[in-house]
Formats: structure tokens, sequence, C-alpha cells
């Protein structure tokens, strides 16, 4: 069991963290990113932990360590040295500790007002500030305060402490809420989940004026990794869910679904329906469910037709109800969503089928599952799917997966693709960047793996920077066909030098595979860097562990390999200009 | 509990924090003596070492330690 997976051993990382931090650097492909700690209290282990769980996450961390308390000053004031240092991520560690003025049982209510007004102007400055440096902003919120001296009234007071830490939340939420690139790391939350008594250590504070016990730092940490991984698009993507004993109570090829435990006539029949609930809203943020469950398919379906089953099956993208090993339907499965297995987190109250997908398939997460009222927690508490953003494709994601299975149904009657392909009637919609369609894009070009030439990734502020911007073209492209809408799937970034296009990013998502769409791209990016009189593109693949399905690509669409280097790293070049013939010819083309 | 019993708990306490399987530590040991040995890592020992022993240090008690054989009276006088 790793000591860094749900539930964590926070005192075993604690005291191992050397060994972590050297088992874990030896491992390939670590990707380095600049992390900048600013302080509201000793950040010392604070960095230490950090550091164990961005490697655990494949990140290798450079740090820049703001003087002791300084968080307001080293922001708003900067010296120069953290801008000089261009951190990808700020995170501003700062807690109730750091509130200098609270409001006392002998203020007026208008005196805790203004002192509420003056303590979020100092936080929300330091967070604009900030901001400034143009990359994502982790701070956060305010931890409970220890004690009460007029006891519960101090939450419904607006001169109590507690009140007071609550409505600071509450406006610093907000401003998360509203400032793209600023995200929200919950304190408050964690010093509930853990527990005031055990959070909120005096002594911590006192001996060494750490906001919160020793031992909470590696959940503190494990939490800020949490967001930092799902910027850098390390999210996990779908679950498979095993069934019997799982979703369920009971086996459902034996018990028949009106023996499945299940629903609230018991109380692990509550345990899986809430399991169910949590797998259901869990969906609505883009997860894609998926059954992987050893059963006769029309038994598994009986199940899930059960009236009080949560789920049923149009909740379910792909579904694997056989007696094939799991780990082979886990890998077909992720080939069928052209997902990486790596992608997958896997469910299954079987310690065996654990064991053997955990073997065969290493990069799958495979939490322990102990009893039904802790399968919500197994999943919940290791943040595989932690949210950073949460736009209207993420919510429509199975939908669209669901179409691509009827898709791959019509593929099936044809036995020309691109006949079928002409039978999807796509129309591409191509565009430049504009500010209408840069949150999208910047989500797209930070979670794409696969169909990724140079694993760029940009931040929002990058992102906008780029748009009217002359020295540049820019492209993205919309998929619409009979099916639905698959909304911007697909975006490219060159850089003008002369008469040359250098191709600083090319991006598909995995969604698109196979639909003729880069052409269509290709086209676009002919027919633009012509009229911008560009003689030669310039196309980059720089090999990453994920992204070996586009090493040729450039030269299938008429580029020549120009240069190859000992780390894989290929050059192409296209002057193809002259007599270039469109390439896509399955869709209709819209310019917007 | 005997001295020599607690000084192999505490070394082993060192030997993980310290990631050193071959570290051997005495009462005259300090800070000094282990490079990684700072202010830093000072709390975390005596966070394992609180944890090992199911002893709750005071804020009195970690002032002015000088080396391991304080530490050692430490515990000794809380376990007694």
């Amino acid at each position: 069991m790793n000591i860094l997976d749900h539930p964590i051993d926070a005192a075993r990382i604690l005291q191992k963290k050397r060994a972590l931090k050297r088992e874990l650097s030896a491992r390939e492909g670590l990707v380095e990113k600049r992390v900048a700690i600013l302080s509201g209290s000793t950040i010392g282990e604070v960095q230490n932990i950090l550091e164990v769980f961005l490697l655990a996450q494949g990140v290798r961390p450079v740090f820049y360590q703001g003087g002791y308390g300084l968080f307001y000053e080293n922001l708003v004031f900067d010296d120069g040295s953290l801008a000089a240092f261009a951190p990808d991520f700020v995170y501003i560690h700062t807690s109730s500790r750091n509130i200098r003025s609270w409001p006392c049982p002998a203020d007026s209510a208008q005196r805790a007002d203004e002192l509420l007004e003056a303590e979020y102007s100092r936080f929300e400055a330091a967070a604009k500030a900030a901001l400034k440096l143009g990359c994502p902003v982790i701070v956060n919120n305010f931890d409970l305060p220890v004690y009460r001296v007029m006891g519960n009234r101090e939450g419904s007071d607006v001169r109590g402490r507690v009140r007071f830490a609550r409505r600071l939340n509450e406006k610093l939420a907000a401003l998360a809420d509203a400032t793209p690139n600023l995200y929200l790391n919950d304190l408050a939350y964690l010093q509930a989940q853990l527990g005031m008594e055990r959070f909120s250590d005096q002594t911590a504070w006192y001996a060494y004026k750490y906001c919160c016990a020793i031992e909470c730092i590696p959940y503190l940490c494990q939490s800020v990794a949490n967001i930092i991984k799902s910027l850098l698009g390390r999210n996990k993507k779908a679950l498979a869910l095993d069934l019997d004993n799982t979703l369920w109570g009971g086996i459902v090829g034996d018990d028949g679904p009106e023996g499945l435990t299940l629903g609230s006539e018991s109380p692990a029949g509550m345990a899986y329906s809430e399991f169910q609930t949590y797998l259901k809203e869990l969906s609505q943020t883009g997860v894609l469910l998926n059954v992987c469950s050893k059963n006769e398919e029309a038994n598994a379906l009986a199940g899930l037709a059960r009236g009080d089953s949560v789920l049923q099956r149009e909740d379910f993208v792909s579904f694997k109800a056989n007696w094939d090993p799991k780990h082979e339907n886990l890998a077909s499965m992720a080939k069928e969503l052209n997902l990486l297995p790596e992608s997958f987190v896997f469910v299954d109250d079987n310690p065996a089928e654990r064991e053997i997908v955990r073997t065969q398939l290493p990069g799958v997460a495979v939490p322990e599952l102990t009893c039904p009222e802790e399968y919500i927690a197994a999943i919940d508490r290791s943040g595989y799917f932690e949210v950073t953003t949460l736009s209207a494709d993420d919510r429509k994601r199975v939908e669209m997966y669901k179409q691509n299975a009827q898709r791959a149904a019509a593929e099936q009657s044809f036995t020309d693709y691109n006949d079928y392909l002409r039978s999807l009637d796509m129309t591409g919609e191509f565009g430049a960047f504009d500010n209408e369609h840069a949150e999208r894009i910047c989500q797209l070009i930070n979670k794409t793996n696969q169909f990724n030439l140079t694993t760029r990734r940009y931040t929002p502020a990058e992102v906008e920077s780029l748009i009217g911007d002359e020295g540049h073209i820019t492209l993205y492209g919309r998929l619409v066909d009979k099916f639905g809408d698959n909304g911007i799937v697909t975006a490219l970034i060159g850089r003008c030098e002369g008469d040359t296009l250098d191709m600083e990013l090319w991006i598909m998502s995995c969604r698109t595979f196979k639909r003729r769409l880069e052409h269509a791209m290709f086209d676009e990016l002919v027919r633009l860097a012509r009229e911008k009189g560009v003689k030669r593109i310039v196309g980059h693949y720089y090999p990453t562990a994920k992204n070996l399905l586009v090493r040729d690509f450039y030269a299938t669409i008429g580029f020549e390999q120009t240069a190859e280097d000992e780390a894989g790293n290929r050059t192409f070049e296209f002057t193809g200009f002259e007599g270039y013939q469109p390439q896509c010819g399955v869709m209709e083309i819209k310019r917007v | 509990m005997e001295r020599d019993a607690i000084l192999a708990e505490v070394q082993e306490i060192f030997r993980d924090n310290f990631d050193d399987d071959s570290l051997v530590i005495g009462p005259a040991t300090c800070a000094d003596d282990i490079e990684d040995w700072d202010s830093l890592e000072q709390i975390n020992l005596l966070t394992a070492i609180e944890r090992r022993f199911g002893i709750k240090f005071k804020l009195e008690d970690v002032r002015g330690l000088q080396n391991v054989g304080d530490l050692l009276d430490l515990v000794q006088r809380l376990t007694a």
C-alpha cells in the first residue's frame, strides 16, 4: 500500500519524506514546475511535503520561498525576485493566524463590518498582486478560530470571531469564483475534516509558528498538490466500476435483481445508494462512468433496471459485463474511449481483481475498498478528479462520448471509411483565438496529452495575450455532426518569424480522432499562412510518455523530417504551398 | 523505561527521518553532528518521538534541548 494513497499515513510521510523524495525523484518523465510559496506562517515542512506529493504526480517542483509571514509584502511590493523567479504556480499559505484585527464584543456592528472590509482588502490585494504574475494562484481560506468568548453566539453575532472568519471565507470564495486563475484551497474544510482539536494545534503555533499541527501538513499538501495536478491536466478521467458488492450488495446472477441490497430498506442498501448518487454527481463534472463486471450482460442490466437504482444503463459510456479478465476489459475500454489506461480509476470490492489490475496495468489508480460505507471516502479523499474548472463542456462530456458510441455503431455499416465519414454530415468550424472561447481553449491545451505535438502548457493569461496578436497564427476548431456538437476540440499556435511559421502548439482532443479534422485544420493553416506570406512551416514533435501517436504526424500531411536528436525530438518542414490540394474533403468548412 | 531501550527507539526514528540506515547516535550527538538536523527537522524528530512513546511534550519541555542525551532524559521522565 502506497502511504501517499488514501487513507494517507501522515506520520509515515513526515518521517519518510527524504526516502520518498529520493525514490520519487528517480522516476522518469518528471516535468519541472516552478512553485512560489508565500508565507503566512512557517512553510518549511509544507514545502518539503508538497514536494513529495507533487513528485508523486510526476511534477518536479522548483520552489521560491517567501519571507516568513511576508505574503503581503512579497506579493504587493515584490522586490523583483518573485517576478524573476517566473513561477508556474503561486501558493499563498495564509490562515486565520494572519487575521490582524478581529472584532471583539466591545465593538459596534459597524466597526465589525469595517474590520471585515479591511481584512478582506488585504488578502484580496495580495491575491490580485499574485495574479499579475500571470500564472494560477492558489490561496488558502480561513480556518475557524480555536476559542469562542461568546460561545455559540460567536457564530451569529457579527462581532464574533467565528462569524467573522465565515464572512471572510464567503467573500474570498466569491472572489475566487469570479476570478480566472484564482483557486481556493479550502483550509476550513480540511480543519473540519480532520477536526479542530487535531488540526489547530496551539503548540505547533506557539513553538514553531505552524498554522496547523505538523501531522496535518500532509493533508494540506495533498490538497494543494491536487489542485496543481488538476491544473496540469493530470486528473483521472474515467471510472471502471464493478457491479456486485460494489454498486449494490449481493450477486445479481445468484440473488436476482430483487434480491440485491440497495435502497433505503437497509443500512447497507443506503450506503450503496448513496455511493451511486455520489458517482452520478461525479459524472456531471465530466468523469466517465463505465462498467467492468464479471456478469452475464442481461443480469447486469437487470440490476441497473431496478426502479430504485440511482444509476441506470444510460449513465454509463462503456459497458463490459462478461467473463474476460478485468484488466483486458479495462484496456479495451480505454481503447474504445481513446483514453489511456492510466486515466482510469478501477473500483472493485474484490482484492484479487484489484491486484490483477494493479499488476497488469500499473498506471491505473486502484483504491482500496473495505466496506460500502467507506466507498465514497475511498474515491473522494483521493482527489483523483479534483475540479479546477467546470465548463458546459464538462457537463456534456458523457453525452458526447455516448454519441461517439453511436458513431462507432454507424461505422460498422460502411465498408469504406471515407463513406462513413461523409455520412456523418460533419461541419468543421474554424476561427482565430478570441475572448469568447479562450477559457475552453486554455483548458483543452492543458489537458490534452495524446494528440499534442509539443505538450507546451499555456496559462489563461498567455492564451489571452495571443488574441489578435499579429505575430502569431492561432486557430481553434469545433466539430459538429449529425449525432451532436463536439464543441471545441482542437487548436494550434504558430509563431511568425519572417516568412517562417514555427508551430508552437498543435493539439486535438482524443474525442475526435480519425475524423480527418486534423487535415481540415491543416488546410485552414495553409490558407492563413499563405495570406501572411509564409513560405515555410516548421513543425516540432517533442516526445512524452503519452504522445507517441503523433510522432510521425507531420510526415503524414506533407512535411519532411529535417532533424531528430538523441531524446527523440523531431523537426519537420513544410514548403508545399505551391499547388497545395486540401486534404480533408469529408466535411463542410465554416469560418468564423 | 530503560535509557538504552529509549536510545534504540530514538535511533530508529533518526534513521527514518534522516533516511540513513547506518546512522548511529549517542547521548552526546547534537545538531552539529548531523548535517540535516536543523530547527525544522528538530520539530519532526520531536513529533515522531511523541508518537513513538505516546507522550506529549509541553512548550517548557522542548526548550533548551542540547543533544540526544537531553532528549533521552526528557523521554525517560515523561514515560516514568
